[in-house]
């Protein structure tokens, strides 16, 4: 059956901005997709809000719309553009929802409209719907935890009553499992049955009875239209039911299971997607053991590409984005011919000879307040996946590519806080999962702690246990016998056993350096093998490696010129996506130019890690040890030594710069880099160039700090060098709150965590800056001293929240022009003292006629991306070209250097913030970034981009009802201009007394007037205050007589008010805004779209202007 | 614990370091063909699968024995394997279904085997230069290359005789009367016949009037090892069963028999096919099966164009996999369809097999 020629044009939707649970890989599987179908002839539309990327390239579609992920806006674009088919399968689950909304209205899968491929509406309901889902598994004679569904609590008690605590309780149609939670007593039973109501966009809970300690697998499934199935990849989880897959550390392929129970498995897998319906594509289905019995029950299915498929794919080498893409068009699996092998088929079903570890990277310690333990909703940010030939080899490289002060399994500087733990107390800790436990069993097992004790505790599988011990058992060894013993054997066994050089020096107290050079003295160097979906029975034509230590080296060796490309592993919160476009981007770039591109990443959902993406790939840790392996391997095969690029991939390349030889790196030299980074060399550089910073200085000490702090006085910027994303950041009001923030950063200085106090890491102490405007500048400066001004950016948030948690504009909406004319002046003075050979991004603050220099980095900054679909001008590209060598009027000539559409259109960046997972905490921003993402709005005002961009990011902006308006005192006189918008909008006010009093006495009208909170929290409110306001505004947003919240923090202690009044709009899904100018802005973008409604536009109609 | 010291010699002279796991070789060094097997699952089922007689058999997989033993997987009361070359050997297992681990299993079983093998390069070797004689032990270097050199393989040997039953037997209690030829036959292939039949299960010598005398309702030719052009006298008792019209099914070993029976040729494959993933086209319906397969020798699809319909091809590489003989009720497939290991996509055939011979 080959391909479909009654379909012309295909639109597909993409998952929007990177959330909880829904991350880059599906851009991955996205960019897959438009590329396969492109190459098919298909005209492809895509819709997505992500500016970021590489999906949303204009390259890759022929259309590339980036506006907001609705079902009005998708139903706009299918107007305009008459797609002959949705493909709603590989963007997660947003546009899996997205088509099932299409679908209510009629828009699509009806005759007439668009049909949906992949997967119809029926065989996403019967996925989706937790009820028909059971139904459907106990018809084909699966077992299902027993369970039953419920619209309401009265419903969900009967439920409870009929089956017994403990329970579980999932959402229907969520994503990341969102309001998921397990209750072992009644009042957690109530609260999780609520929440997961409020999650469910459908209202309906499933509660099943609680299977927490069975084994938990997933499969992998491949279906085509023949009705051909295929198993890509069985993944065991180590973590028992009861913590979410996409936060438990996984294995492929699945390790405890016998033939016959995997059989058994495989069969109901494919029962399963048969009887779901899903004709063509992908789907995963989850299931848990009962370790005791072998008693399998089918868990959940997704009717789509997801998280696992990324990892299933990158795991085994097989493109499941790409085949499903295929197989949606009408392909057949036997049609298909496997890239990596070129001459088998892809209907088979990859066997791989190494083991894989995926392990979550979580952010919790931006969101205090949250308890830190893992569950059934998922929190991790970000992953790292390694290979390696044994499993203790692969968790160990897992565990260091994480970049979290970790080299390994223990056997590291943080390993000593687990060292005063008495054994009963270790236990205590493994039976909660947390971050922290894989190391804390480690740990267990290290002590010798009875097996059984440590299994009953945490319920990971025996025999995980019993690797872990081989590793333990082997450090004694190590241990023992001293580095001066060595042996050729022994150290092929550590490495084996995958001890990283830092384990090693920590273990004999020596430097790493000098283990280094005793294992490539005693002949033990890693080797390379590739990953080929066959185990080796067919010759592998596609360069995909990973390192272990054994006898033969796969790498061929090639005498093109050669760039490596550190990527910029695990996704965090402060680099993620936007860092992997501009890897990618380079390696585009670099490949067309005649190099030969060589990826290290370690990051299983990127597209970076696609094993098409470069000539070479090395699915590595980003440590010095790792990337010098690679370098030296590449020296080997090629004869000469590779140019390696540290200016793309965030923060992860730059800490490795030092350590790579200085002439190899291509691009900005490492000491230009350092000057930027490094806050007291900075300072200096400025002053020398006469461009004025905020006055402050560099502390290594509390009291340095409170000198400098009684100098420039009160609020400072407390910043530490050397992070990324703001991390540690601080606004300090006064001496008191210096003392606490200095002293948590001198004690994450001895967890070896980012953004900790050390000698070689002064922490920076400025004036803040109240009331300024901020602003971001992307250059490129190349070898003849050209500076190419990608963009000027102007903030919509004040300085102090982060940039990266900061609404961007460009072109800027309200700055003067001799404003613009000094940023992109001192933006070129600084390129030319840090002699930058590529990007650089420089931040300004201006307040009235002053404009100072936050700070500089000279790499790819996050809004690279951004600039690059606002201009047309692909920054990476060019950035990538200049570092190799290429100068800016060359690349002109080239064509590949464009100037910037000079179209009227405004473009806006939003961030996207992950409070909904942390009902914890407070969401006023700051100046520490905690946003996961981002999303793009374009259109012909900053209003309307700005309207865009915040629906985008999932804002509900009001359109009647009650507006909720708190504001500190800086910001009433501009609350005066929101409130008049407001009226004119129809919209109702709501203000405490404070800003009641204010709008009042200038003439606007307040509807209702609302009390403190603090009093409505704690209960304790008086006779006399309950007559004079009877609400409060927690206990209106909760009532659901709000409509949107516009709350600015206080600047200066007493936050809580405030805070309560967030965090309950949080909680209780109502939108709110948390500046002034971003409520100026949505009230401005508001008013103008009542005249003028909603428009979409492509890119690419953009960029021919 | 202390390492055995190990060390595997190709009989091409490559040579590999590990440490020596399972029983101790006879004379100190195991020698035989070397294979390799790519399934991810089921290294007890391979093991103890007869139709191995002669091969070491080398796991791409590089975890074996996570899972343990059970008798319940064996494919046959002995191992007829000469070894077993493994990446990491769990000297712990953790299932609930076994009863001992791997190692203890070996050591029952009497076979040897090395562990701590690059078994990646191996792979590559055997892949390009095909399965090969090799040895290993803890002996010294030289001698067990030359134990190596001295091994003869599998080509033109009757490994039959070695791994056939002695005595007949019967299996299962079904309607219909099968007669099992033994050519090394599989306790997967037996559980999915009785399933319908009563078996019989006779030794690889017998005759066609010998089986006659059993009025079977069918005749199954198993699987079983090595050269088929070297099994003695079964083409011939096959030809006089499938003129007297006796419904007949064969599995690997068998569809290479029938097709020698039948005047067919078979042929050496560089390095065989072994393993759980291979695709397999059914002619009939156009579909894709993923099939279990253990062979080293092959059908030429050519030799039988006048005598029978092929209904499976492989789509790795093109390889007969299956045929239906015309005008007479004998098919036969070369692959696995009872699994173990193994998916199970191609269980239908026993269906078919009992359609053929009129019932159920």
């Amino acid at each position: 059956m080959p391909r479909r020629s009654d379909l012309k044009s295909i639109l597909i939707i993409g998952s929007g901005p990177i959330v909880i649970g829904q991350a880059c890989e599906f851009d991955y599987s996205g960019t897959q997709a438009c590329r396969v179908l492109k190459e098919e002839g298909y005209r492809v539309i895509l819709a997505n809000s992500n500016p970021a990327t590489i999906m949303t390239d204009p390259d890759f579609a022929d259309r590339t719309y980036i506006e907001p992920l609705t079902v009005d806006v998708l139903a706009a674009i299918i107007a305009r553009e008459k797609p002959d088919a949705v493909l709603p399968t590989l963007g997660g689950q947003t546009a899996l929802n997205l088509a099932m909304a299409l679908h209510a209205r009629g828009l699509v899968g009806k005759p007439g409209t668009p049909e949906l491929i992949g997967a119809n509406a029926q065989a996403i309901e019967t996925a989706e719907d937790r009820e028909k889902f059971k139904i459907a598994m106990i018809e084909i004679g699966l077992n299902v935890p027993v369970s039953g569904v419920a619209h309401n609590i009265e419903e969900a008690l009967q439920v409870r009553d009929q089956i017994g605590l403990p329970l579980i309780i999932r959402p229907a149609y969520i994503l990341g499992g969102r309001g998921t939670g397990i209750a072992h007593n009644e009042d957690d039973f109530k609260k999780i049955v609520l929440d997961g109501l409020a999650a469910s966009p459908i209202n309906e809970v499933l509660i099943e009875t609680s299977i927490a300690g069975w084994k938990e697998y997933e499969l992998e499934v491949m279906r085509d239209r023949a009705d051909n199935c295929v198993i890509i990849c069985s993944i065991e989880n180590i973590d028992p039911m009861g913590v979410h897959t996409g936060d438990s550390i996984t294995v492929a392929p699945a390790m405890t299971l016998s033939d016959v129970e995997y059989q058994q498995m495989r069969d109901a897998a494919f029962a399963c997607i048969r009887r779901v319906g899903v004709e063509t594509g992908g789907s995963n289905v989850q299931f848990a053991v009962n370790p005791l019995t072998g008693e399998q029950v089918v868990i959940e299915m997704n009717p789509r590409v997801s998280r696992s498929s990324a990892l299933a794919s990158k795991a085994t080498g097989f493109p499941i984005a790409k085949i499903a893409a295929k197989l949606a068009v009408g392909y057949t699996l036997d049609e298909i011919s496997n890239d990596i092998t070129k001459m088998t088929p892809a209907s088979f079903e990859p066997v791989i000879d190494y083991v894989v570890t995926k392990i979550p990277r979580w952010a919790f310690e931006k969101f205090p307040g949250t308890s830190g333990v893992l569950g059934t909703q998922m929190q991790s940010v970000g992953e790292a996946m390694s290979i390696g030939r044994t499993f203790a080899e692969s968790l160990q490289k897992a565990l260091r590519s994480l970049e979290n002060g970790r080299s390994g399994l223990n056997c590291d500087p943080p390993e000593m806080l687990m060292r005063d733990k008495s054994d009963d107390e270790m236990i205590a800790q493994i039976s909660v999962p947390t971050p922290e436990r894989i190391f804390q069993v480690g740990e267990c097992v290290r002590r010798g702690i009875a097996r059984e004790r440590i299994y009953e505790a945490c319920r990971i599988d025996y025999w995980f246990l019993d690797q872990m011990s081989m590793i333990t058992d082997e450090r004694v060894v190590l241990g023992e016998c001293g580095f001066e013993k060595m042996t050729v054997q022994l150290w092929k066994r550590a490495k084996r056993l995958g001890f990283a050089d830092a384990q090693l020096a920590y273990l004999w107290n020596v430097d790493e350096s000098t283990v280094r050079a005793r294992r490539i003295a005693a002949g033990v160097i890693p080797t390379y093998k590739a990953v080929d979906t066959c185990s080796a029975e067919f010759s592998a034509q596609t360069p995909y490696h990973y390192s272990t230590y054994e006898d033969e080296n796969e790498v061929r060796a090639s005498s093109k010129p050669k760039v490596i490309i550190l990527g910029s592993g695990p996704n965090r919160i402060g680099q993620g996506i936007e860092f992997d476009y501009c890897c990618v981007h380079a390696s585009f770039a670099l490949r067309e130019a005649g190099f030969e591109t060589i990826m290290i990443n370690c990051n299983p959902e990127t597209v970076s890690t696609d094993y098409d993406t470069s000539d070479r790939l090395y699915f590595e840790p980003l440590t010095q040890e790792d990337v010098m392996n690679v370098i030296e391997a590449e020296t080997l095969a090629g004869g000469v030594a590779p140019r390696v690029i540290v200016g793309l991939g965030g923060q992860t390349p730059l800490k490795l710069a030092n350590h790579i030889p200085v002439e190899l790196i291509a691009g900005t030299s490492p000491h230009s880099i350092d000057v930027a980074e490094d806050r007291k060399k900075w300072s200096a550089l400025c002053e020398e160039l006469k461009i004025t910073q905020p006055p402050g200085g560099t502390a290594l000490t509390i009291s340095e700090a409170k000198k400098i702090a009684s100098k420039v006085g009160y609020p400072v910027l407390v910043r530490p060098s050397y992070v990324l994303g703001g991390r540690a950041m601080q606004i300090v009001h006064d001496e008191a709150h210096l003392e606490r923030a200095m002293h948590e950063l001198s004690v994450a200085g001895t967890l070896g965590r980012e953004g900790g106090l050390s000698s070689e890491r002064p922490v920076l102490i400025d004036r803040f800056l109240d009331d300024a405007t901020e602003i971001d500048v992307d250059a490129i400066r190349d070898a003849t001293g050209e500076v190419l001004i990608g963009a000027v950016m102007e903030h919509v948030e004040e300085a102090g929240v982060h940039s990266g948690d900061s609404a961007c504009v460009i072109p800027p909406p309200t700055l003067e022009a001799w404003v613009i004319e000094a940023v992109e002046s001192y933006t070129k003075v600084i390129a030319h003292a840090l002699d930058v050979r590529g990007l650089i991004n420089v931040q300004f603050a201006v307040t009235g006629s002053q404009v100072y220099v936050i700070e500089a980095n000279p790499r790819a900054s996050r809004t690279v991306p951004f600039v690059a679909k606002a201009t047309g001008v692909p920054l990476a590209k060019v950035a990538s070209r200049v570092m190799l060598g290429a100068s800016l009027a060359e690349l002109r000539t080239e064509g590949l250097l464009r100037k910037p559409v000079s179209g009227k259109h405004v473009s806006v960046k939003e961030a996207v913030l992950p409070f909904s997972r942390f009902p914890e905490v407070d969401t006023a921003l700051g100046p520490e970034m905690r946003s996961t993402g981002e999303v793009m709005g374009i259109d012909s005002t900053f209003g309307r981009a700005f309207i865009k961009a915040e629906i985008a990011a999932g804002t509900e902006l009001p359109t009647s009802g009650m507006v909720f308006l708190s504001l500190n005192d800086r910001d009433k006189p501009s609350g005066l201009v929101v409130a008049k918008r407001l009226r004119e909008l129809g919209l109702g006010i709501v203000a405490t007394s404070g800003t009641a009093d204010y709008l009042q006495r200038f003439g606007h009208p307040v509807d209702r007037v609302v009390g403190k909170v603090s009093e409505g929290l704690t209960g304790n409110k008086t006779d006399k205050q309950s007559t004079l306001q009877p609400d409060d505004a927690v206990e209106l947003i909760k009532r659901g007589e709000i409509a949107f919240v516009i709350n600015t923090p206080q600047g200066k202690g007493g936050r809580s008010d405030g805070e309560a009044i967030r965090k309950a709009a949080n909680i209780f899904r109502v939108s709110s805004v948390t500046t002034i100018n971003a409520a100026l802005a949505a009230v401005q973008g508001l008013f103008e779209q009542q005249s003028h409604p909603l428009e979409v536009k492509s890119l690419q109609e953009y960029h021919q202007q | 614990m202390t390492i055995r010291e190990s060390v595997l010699v190709l009989q091409d002279g490559s040579v590999f370091e590990g440490e020596a796991i399972g029983a101790d070789p006879v004379g100190g060094i195991a020698s035989g063909e070397v294979v390799f097997h790519t399934a991810l699952t089921g290294y007890q089922e391979v093991i103890s699968d007869p139709s191995y007689a002669g091969q070491i058999i080398t796991f791409t997989t590089p975890h074996i024995g996570n899972y343990g033993t059970t008798p319940l997987d064996n494919e046959s009361s002995h191992v007829f394997a000469r070894g077993v070359i493994v990446r990491e050997m769990s000297h712990r297992r953790s299932n609930w279904r076994s009863n001992n681990d791997l190692d203890t299993y070996l050591r029952g079983m009497n076979v040897s085997g090395i562990a701590g093998i690059d078994t990646r390069r191996l792979t590559r070797v055997l892949r390009d230069v095909g399965a090969m004689p090799g040895a290993f032990g803890q002996a010294n270097q030289a001698s067990v290359l030359s134990r190596a050199q001295s091994e003869l393989g599998t080509s033109g040997i009757d490994l039959v005789q070695q791994v056939t039953t002695q005595q007949p037997y019967i299996v299962g209690s079904g309607a219909l009367q099968v007669v099992a030829y033994d050519f090394g036959i599989k306790s997967t292939i037996l559980r999915c016949l009785s399933e319908f039949a009563t078996v019989q299960v006779v030794p690889a010598s017998y005759s066609a009037d010998q089986v006659l005398a059993l009025n079977p309702d069918g005749v199954f030719l198993s699987n079983g090892p090595g050269d088929p052009e070297a099994v003695e006298g079964a083409p011939l008792a096959i030809r006089a069963l499938i003129e007297q019209g006796i419904p007949m099914f064969g599995i690997c070993l068998g569809h290479q028999l029938m097709t020698l029976a039948l005047g067919g040729k078979t042929f050496k494959l560089p390095f065989g096919h072994h393993g759980a993933n291979h695709p397999v086209r059914n002619v009939r319906t156009g579909s894709v099966e993923i099939t279990s397969q253990n062979h080293n020798f092959c059908v030429d699809p050519n030799s039988l164009k006048d005598i029978a319909d092929i209904t499976h091809t492989n789509l790795n590489d093109q390889t007969n996999e299956g045929m239906r003989v015309r005008d007479v009720r004998a098919f036969s497939v070369q692959y696995h369809p009872e699994a173990g290991p193994g998916p199970h996509d191609s269980r239908y055939l026993f269906n078919e097999f009992a359609q053929l011979m009129g019932q159920r």
